[in-house]
């Protein structure tokens, strides 16, 4: 095992998928030379050169439809969009057309086009930099959707989203970037699959789902709940919104009859209204309390970094939840 | 005086000929209300599609719009898949799935006609992307409309396109009506090609009922995308005879436009070539017709007499089901 940071798995994964397969092409703004604002795509111009690792304009709309136009055509195209609220700019292409075109083509073309940004608060970057917006994606047949928290998921999901022969959007944390974590050797070829979960640590009491950021911070949660109150928690990194595994989500719940989810998406038609909505269809009955759902209140992120402090679910917001909740 | 040869010429003839009876086939059907959905058409237009096809390979890329009948048949799509999925039919080229409006054979580089206004001029960079990135020698053609060139999409491909220096040809069938307002209300100067020099790229305007013209214009522009030397713009003025969409009535032409417009039918004009230049007989010409005609009726035949598709496909191509590697 090696020791890397999250935008160096991220690095990595990139590097590994361009070596291993031409038709791989990183396209989006300032990802050449400059190596991006993260430095996440640094070296890969240097090593790939300008014809596959190509700067775009700043036209979220007409850089991703290229991309849709080359994916249809025998490439893979890997696409940058800084920030996840950009994806707004994109709507079309990744919708109406990555989304659409190999159903409404009656599987003529297969779309592998990989699209990945930065999303997240708890970085002071404001209302139009802050936002999580995956669960609109996951209400479009032909996307994937995947929410990597470790920089070992980051190498394994998007590594395998490259190689998708489906539309697969990547959302990735900005405030996770720095972070460090184990992951497998280089020269070790490792992928995960998309569409499944993975359980962070085991726990009788109560399931709590967390999306992306959220996944440590419920770890910190849990342990508190078992220092303090004896409680213990099981906690699930969803790490795949689209397919979602339900069937991993559902089978804790059984067996410790409370769920909690936590994410910094908003409330309403999210991922956890979903999450409930599965386990109310396919458990009903199992839910021994009321399901919990933790998230920003339905404002925009704020800037000041007082107000960004309370409106991010935090450790202690949810351990006194879950410790209300089996009061 | 041009050297087109008189096989080019017979060939773009036939073409034309053939989306003209397609089109009407489609109008009279869609009439009879035996195409479900809404279709639009293309009459009036032929020598753009047949112009603009008959310069390129089967290699060779196109991108659609939303009235791309012509296109696909000018590509090399066969008119009894086609007619099959106006009809909404399992023997369709996308199974019923997509329709008039997603009309496609990539087989032969039709990329798909699309819904999106505009897209079809940002999904041409990518295909001449892949041209250039895996160096295939291929260029591509992407169609749209005087109504897509406002459209934001429209100047960031154009821009992509010549900072690439892809091998990509933007044609703009300026056919008068953008759904249902004219030129004017959607393009403040009067040639939108007269755009080109603000992205370094050629831009020419031109009768785009003149099918000669269009070759001959579009050839040029594709040698230069095959050498390397980037895109070009190609604006042909044109007009559409029918409404947006079949049932449009059309309220907003004024009245004796479209009959002038009949007048000048490139259809009939190819015909006088053929005749004045090549001194083709007229009986030959009539069998062309007859021969096409024939060749639509039995695709309507073929379209009426096929299958719905059964409700088990409904979950079929919404996920590419291998994964590569």
């Amino acid at each position: 095992m090696a020791k890397l940071k999250y935008y160096q798995a991220f690095n990595r994964a990139l590097r590994e998928e361009m070596a291993r397969d031409e038709n791989v092409i990183l396209m989006g703004e300032d990802v050449g030379e400059s190596g991006g604002i993260f430095a996440q795509t640094r070296g890969l111009h240097a090593e790939f050169g300008g014809v596959r690792v190509r700067d775009t304009p700043i036209a979220e709309n007409g850089f991703v439809s290229a991309a849709v136009g080359a994916a249809m055509t025998g490439l893979r195209p890997v696409v940058e969009i800084g920030f996840e609220d950009f994806l707004t700019c994109c709507m079309d292409p990744l919708v109406n057309q990555a989304a659409k075109l190999r159903y409404m083509l009656g599987g003529q073309v297969t779309v592998p086009l990989t699209v990945y940004t930065f999303g997240s608060g708890g970085v002071n970057a404001g209302p139009q930099h802050s936002q999580s917006l995956g669960a609109w994606f996951v209400q479009v047949p032909g996307l994937k959707v995947v929410t990597p928290s470790t920089p070992r998921d980051v190498l394994g999901l998007f590594k395998s989203a490259i190689r998708d022969d489906n539309p697969v959007l990547c959302l990735f944390a900005k405030r996770l970037i720095g972070s460090s974590g184990e992951v497998p050797d280089e020269g070790e070829d490792f992928t995960l699959p998309i569409g499944r979960s993975e359980v962070r640590r085991e726990g009788r009491d109560i399931t709590i789902v967390g999306v992306s950021t959220m996944v440590r911070v419920a770890l910190g949660a849990a342990d508190s709940l078992a220092e303090e109150n004896g409680i213990e928690a099981e906690v699930i990194d969803v790490m795949s919104l689209s397919p979602l595994d339900s069937a991993a989500i559902i089978a804790s719940v059984k067996r410790t009859g409370r769920l909690c989810i936590v994410h910094e998406a908003h409330a309403p038609c999210g991922i956890g209204a979903e999450i409930i909505a599965r386990v109310a269809e396919q458990a009903h009955g199992v839910l021994k309390a009321p399901p919990l759902r933790i998230t920003p209140p339905f404002a925009p992120s704020p800037f000041a970094p007082v107000l960004e402090k309370a409106y991010l679910p935090n450790a202690a917001r949810i351990a006194d939840e879950i410790r209300a909740l089996l009061a | 005086m041009s050297n087109i040869s008189q096989e080019t010429v017979l060939g773009m003839y036939r073409t034309m000929c053939r989306i003209r009876y397609f089109e009407e086939a489609a109008a009279a059907k869609y009439k009879d209300g035996d195409l479900p959905g809404f279709i639009h058409l293309s009459i009036g237009q032929e020598a753009c599609a047949t112009g603009v096809c008959a310069t390129l390979e089967p290699s060779d890329y196109i991108t659609s719009t939303h009235r791309g009948h012509g296109h696909c048949l000018a590509k090399g799509g066969d008119a009894k898949r086609m007619m099959a999925e106006l009809f909404a039919k399992q023997a369709g080229y996308s199974q019923g799935r997509g329709g008039s409006m997603h009309i496609a054979d990539v087989a032969v580089g039709m990329l798909g006609a699309n819904g999106i206004v505009g897209q079809s001029m940002a999904l041409g960079v990518g295909a001449a992307l892949t041209a250039q990135v895996k160096q295939s020698g291929a260029v591509a053609v992407a169609f749209f409309g005087e109504g897509a060139s406002g459209a934001g999409v429209a100047h960031e491909a154009m821009n992509m396109a010549a900072l690439w220096r892809l091998p990509l040809v933007f044609f703009c069938e300026a056919n008068r009506y953008a759904e249902l307002s004219p030129y004017e209300i959607h393009v403040p100067i009067a040639n939108i090609a007269d755009r080109a020099p603000a992205y370094d790229m050629p831009g020419v305007t031109i009768d785009g009922g003149d099918a000669i013209a269009v070759f001959e214009t579009v050839q040029e522009a594709v040698a230069r995308a095959r050498a390397g030397r980037g895109p070009s713009l190609i604006e042909a003025k044109t007009y559409r005879w029918h409404g947006h969409y079949e049932g449009d009535p059309q309220v907003y032409k004024p009245e004796g436009e479209t009959e002038a417009e009949k007048a000048r039918d490139p259809i009939p004009r190819l015909e006088a070539v053929l005749k004045d230049r090549f001194a083709m007989a007229k009986a030959a010409l009539a069998a062309v017709h007859a021969e096409e005609k024939a060749a639509i009726d039995a695709a309507v035949a073929f379209a009426e007499q096929a299958d719905d598709p059964t409700p088990d496909g409904l979950m079929t191509n919404v996920y590419a089901q291998a994964e590569a590697g």
